[in-house]
């Protein structure tokens, strides 16, 4: 398809950018990677006035090791993400994650940052976002603000984030040693959006669960956070057959899941128990 | 293994001596030779109808009926002729006494209903997409911009979007005529006899649904005009057909009207079409005198490019205890959408030969009714028909030998046509000329590991595991080469199946070929430079092979049907063997003997017994200054050929594959997939081996990925590729291909034609082996395409006691 027409500025720096954006009001959006706007603009589903390209603006790329969190740039490709050694060191779950999101082509270009303010529940990051309890730190005319993971996402497509309000960067936490992770993913096709996916981060001592982290991609408009599983896996012998199987059997608990071509929402269910099961004994067995 | 097989079919895949050298001892026939076309295609340097850019073009954007069936009650272009960079907006009115209606070829029946089908909709539309308006405009996105402006108001009428339904009494209709285009019925032998003495009955529906064609290219068109006479550049795979049926459309006579096919990027059977775009496009350059250019975007050619499939097939076969097939009966609604465009209601015909497959049966009954229904017109996709008639009647044999508790590849051995029996006439009425099952066969199972993975899964059987083995058989026979023009015109197609070739001398021995087909990825270029240099003696780069222009190449009946080499191929040689026989005359000439002492080897004319010769090149250029000619002799050594086959080519083979399926969230992975095809004699592997990894990757598509899907009005859903799975090279597995050769019989070439076997052979194979995984469940079958959802669903409803069917309708 061919988009509509628009104004396009782009920026050298974020002061610049948030200027631009606040002249243009509501007209005006920011362009990231492009992987999810784009596709909007040449579907006619969007019509801004103007895009500002954050592409050139250095300064909100790049990973930063903070000592307890590490810091991502809002800009930073996934492939970027996906091959840091911070990133891999000290949160290996937005490694796994990040490593996952469509195919090589869009990781080059899509950026960790877009695709968190895009929210797409189907897209995999936002669920890894609850899963770790990242803070998203935003900047507008006015000044900087850290909003956390479970105030950022409001509905489908929508976040916390106001329209002169940038993404600058995300913190996600280091949970520390003896956590194991993974995100399970389940799609049809490798660039297709997952029907469900699963986030998990599993803190085990000895041969039981001690603390573990659940969220759910694309069940529902908003990332969800599988507090049941949470609760009911704490404390799990992962001697005992069944333990985990049982705790995951609480994954939908919270769920609102979409209907559509792909998956119907009692299947999507089915699998989001299935599938966090899976991602609780990897994230386990990784311990 | 290669001992075991019968003597003349040799197993082999490509070696090293291919590429090198060719197994013949440096013939050019035979050897892996890289395509002579690719770097230009994929260095950019090509030239794609959309990279044409003339002086003054305009742009063309249709405005589409987002309605499947409605009324246009009122048009309104005032708006949005004033728009920036407008030239001139159109609706259907603008058109209606010029636009005459898309051409349908094939009419099948005598009471068959062709439908009026305007290129552009004047007062009713009857599908989403169908063409409204068209703006054009200085450039492309104005052209887009203004389609906003254009004001139409619509009456919507009911949407018919079930075959089934749409046969019913009181369905709303989509044309006055009825649903109803057509029924066509084929009846050999005594099939109730076969039916009721039968130990053995079993009977399947199977739902073919619809699939888009995904050519890498999109369609586009480029038409321009000096004042009298037009050219169209298009993406079509039918540049000849398209030259006549547009000047039957349009009235611009055939000797004022070029076509012009220039580098074309797949078809599949989607560019097998006189389409509304192309049609409009010479209206509007012929109304405005200037050249226009219009490129569909990818949701566009969802709507509008030609769908395939789409088939209701109601198939049962009689057997006897042992497995003996006494009879298969078909009974079949294809959906034909709203009208019937070039080969519509033909497609069902093509398979309907072909339910019988490579086995002997002594009867058999077919019927096929063509429906309307308020959605794209479906057409040609690679097979056409032949994939669907080859899936019915492997899934069924596959049904059968669960029903009689038989090995799948035994009940199959217990009823092929052996390989001493050829030519065989099979039940359809078709002659086989030549095959052999048992050699394809046998090798395919000794490249699977058959026994190793049937114990694989009688262990994981055993095991309960979650994840079963599945192992699924196809043993194809198709009909290609579509040509016997006679048999064709049993059959009420329209046109020909001839194929035309010239062969060029130039004065410095190179050689030019026009060949009539018209490629679009095929590699014609470098397998017809590979025919030329065996059959003339010139080097294989010394040949240039011209196509797909009317005004260098004037006959030819295009690329589809796997017929470009099995017709056009052996229309090159025949032209070669002409030209030979004027060197010879020359060569005699010149060397002072009777021309029943010249031989010809390799490029030389030689008198026997004598150290005199001539090289062709010596010859061509003799022949050009012509100053010592034998007399009477036309200076020329340029010849034409066309070829019309007395048969049609039956390439086989012996697809397996071998699925993991997650019983607990209905995934399906391939693990294994051995394709074992017999095309006859190769020209060049490299070519063959791409042509069945296209295949089977287009046939695993519409098994596992691939389905377009409508709403209850008629709506596509599936109109982008985030909701039309194509599979990726990433989704796909290493297949593990070979190949026997057993010669067609009849052509000279001894080859049978491969750009549709792959697709042809795969889809049941992949099918059969989901439902093989998924048997001890209770599971008989899961409709296409196997998507996890459909697997797990398939799975729960087995599981459930009420349940008859096993499968998720």
């Amino acid at each position: 398809m061919i988009p509509a027409s628009f104004d396009y500025v782009r920026a050298s720096s974020l002061d610049e950018a948030l200027e631009t954006l606040s002249e243009h009001g509501e007209e005006a959006k920011v362009l990231a990677g492009g992987q999810s706007l784009l596709p909007l603009l040449r579907l006619r589903l969007a019509y801004p006035g103007t895009l500002v390209d954050l592409g050139r603006v250095e300064e909100l790329r790049g990973v930063a090791d903070r000592g307890d969190h590490v810091l991502i740039g809002a800009m930073t490709t996934h492939y970027e993400v996906a091959t840091s050694p911070v990133v891999r060191e000290h949160c290996p779950l937005v490694a796994l994650a990040t490593a996952t999101v469509a195919d090589p082509a869009v990781r080059h270009r899509g950026t960790f940052g877009g695709s968190l303010a895009h929210a797409d529940p189907a897209g995999d990051l936002p669920a890894v976002a609850r899963a770790l309890d990242m803070e998203f730190v935003a900047r507008s005319p006015e000044g900087e603000r850290v909003i956390p993971a479970a105030d950022f996402f409001l509905d489908y497509l929508e976040t916390a984030l106001d329209p002169g309000e940038i993404l600058t960067g995300i913190r996600v936490p280091k949970l520390g040693p003896g956590w194991g992770f993974h995100y399970e993913k389940f799609h049809r096709t490798a660039q297709a959006w997952a029907i469900v996916g699963v986030a998990a981060a599993v803190r085990r001592s000895g041969g039981a669960v001690e603390e573990a982290r659940v969220a759910l991609t694309n069940m529902g408009p908003v990332p969800v956070r599988a507090t049941g599983v949470e609760q009911a896996v704490r404390g799990a012998d992962l001697g005992a057959n069944g333990a985990l199987r049982a705790a995951a059997e609480r994954a939908d608990e919270d769920a609102d899941p979409p209907s559509d071509l792909h998956a119907r929402p009692d299947y999507r269910r089915h699998l989001a128990r299935v599938l966090t099961h899976r991602a609780l004994v990897a994230a386990a067995g990784a311990a | 293994m290669t001992e075991q097989l019968d003597a003349g079919v040799v197993a082999r895949q490509i070696k090293e001596s291919d590429v090198l050298g060719g197994p013949g001892g440096g013939r050019e026939v035979g050897r892996a030779r890289r395509r002579k076309e690719d770097a230009r295609l994929v260095t950019g340097r090509s030239q794609w109808t959309d990279n044409i850019q003339l002086p003054g073009m305009l742009y063309v954007a249709f405005l589409r009926s987002p309605m499947a069936h409605a009324r246009i009650t009122r048009v309104d272009t005032s708006v949005a002729r004033t728009q920036p960079g407008v030239v001139a907006v159109f609706s259907g009115q603008d058109f209606a006494a010029e636009q005459g209606s898309l051409p349908c070829a094939w009419p099948v029946s005598e009471d068959i209903v062709i439908p009026d089908h305007p290129p552009m909709a004047v007062s009713e539309v009857r599908y989403v997409g169908e063409a409204v308006a068209c703006v054009v405009a200085t450039d492309r996105y104005k052209a887009a911009d203004a389609l906003d402006a254009i004001e139409i108001d619509y009456e919507p009428l009911d949407a018919v979007t079930d075959m089934t339904a749409a046969l019913d009494e009181g369905s709303p209709k989509v044309h006055e005529a009825g649903n109803k285009a057509f029924t066509w019925t084929f009846a050999q032998g005594d099939i109730e006899a076969a039916f009721r003495d039968a130990a053995v009955r079993v009977e399947r529906t199977f739902v073919q649904q619809r699939l888009i064609p995904s050519a890498m290219e999109p369609r586009a068109v480029v038409a321009q005009t000096d004042g009298d006479a037009f050219t169209l550049h298009s993406a079509t795979q039918i540049p000849h057909i398209l030259r006549v049926m547009l000047a039957l459309t349009t009235g611009i006579p055939e000797h004022k009207l070029r076509v012009v096919a220039p580098d074309v990027g797949g078809g599949f059977g989607s560019k097998l079409q006189v389409t509304a775009e192309e049609v409009l496009c010479l209206l509007i350059t012929r109304r405005l005198g200037k050249p226009v250019k219009w490129t569909e975007s990818r949701s566009e050619g969802n709507l509008t490019v030609h769908h395939g499939r789409d088939q209701l097939q109601r198939i049962s076969v009689a057997a006897d205890a042992d497995g003996r097939i006494r009879g298969v009966k078909v009974d079949l609604l294809a959906d034909m959408g709203a009208y019937l465009m070039l080969v519509t209601p033909g497609v069902p015909l093509l398979g309907a030969f072909m339910y019988s497959g490579i086995y002997k049966m002594d009867a058999y009954d077919f019927t096929c009714t063509g429906v309307f229904t308020t959605k794209m017109p479906t057409d040609a996709y690679r097979g056409a028909g032949r994939p669907e008639a080859t899936f019915a009647i492997e899934r069924i044999v596959d049904e059968l030998a669960a029903e009689l508790g038989m090995d799948p590849i035994e009940l199959r051995r217990r009823n092929w046509i052996q390989h001493t029996e050829f030519p065989y006439t099979t039940v359809c009425g078709l002659t086989y000329d030549s095959g052999n099952y048992e050699a394809a066969t046998e090798r395919a199972l000794a490249l699977f590991g058959y026994d190793k993975l049937r114990a694989e899964q009688a262990d994981r059987r055993e095991r309960e595991d979650p994840v079963q083995l599945g192992i699924g058989v196809s043993t194809y026979t198709e009909m290609c080469g579509l040509a016997p023009s006679r048999v064709l015109g049993s059959l009420s197609y329209g046109a020909g199946g001839w194929e035309h070739a010239s062969v060029r001398v130039l004065p410095t021995g190179k050689v030019e070929v026009v060949t009539g087909t018209s490629p679009h990825g095929q590699g014609h270029e470098t397998a017809w430079s590979q025919i030329v240099a065996d059959a003339l003696g010139v080097p294989f780069e010394d040949v240039a092979v011209l196509h797909g222009d009317t005004s260098s190449s004037h006959k030819g009946m295009d690329t589809y049907g796997s017929r470009s080499l099995v017709v056009g191929g052996v229309a090159v040689v025949q032209a070669c063997e002409k030209v030979k026989e004027k060197a010879k005359q020359v060569a005699a000439h010149l060397m002072e003997a009777s021309p029943d002492d010249v031989e010809f080897t390799r490029g030389e004319f030689r008198v026997r017994g004598t150290g005199t010769s001539r090289t062709i090149q010596e010859i061509a250029l003799a022949t050009f200054a012509a100053h010592d000619l034998p007399d009477g002799f036309e200076p020329r050594l340029d010849a034409d050929a066309t070829f019309d086959p007395d048969n049609f080519s039956f390439p086989h083979g012996t697809h397996l594959c071998a699925v993991e399926v997650d019983t607990e969230t209905g995934a399906t992975r391939i693990r294994s997939y051995v394709a074992v095809d017999d095309v006859g004699n190769v020209v060049n592997p490299l070519i063959v081996e791409g042509q069945v990894h296209g295949g089977i990757a287009q046939g695993i598509a519409q098994a596992l990925f691939e389905e377009a899907v409508h709403d209850a009005d008629g709506n596509l859903l599936t109109t982008t590729m985030a909701d039309y799975l194509l599979p990726s090279a990433a989704d796909l597995p290493a297949y593990t291909t070979d190949r026997t050769e057993t010669p067609a019989t009849t052509n000279p070439l001894g080859v049978k034609g491969v750009g549709e076997a792959g697709t042809i052979a795969s889809t049941p194979a992949v099918v059969n082996a989901v439902v093989d995984a998924l048997r001890p469940y209770g599971v008989r079958d899961v409709p296409m395409p196997c998507t996890p959802e459909r697997v797990w669903r398939a799975l729960g409803q087995a599981r459930t006691p009420q349940s008859t069917d096993g499968g998720l309708s």
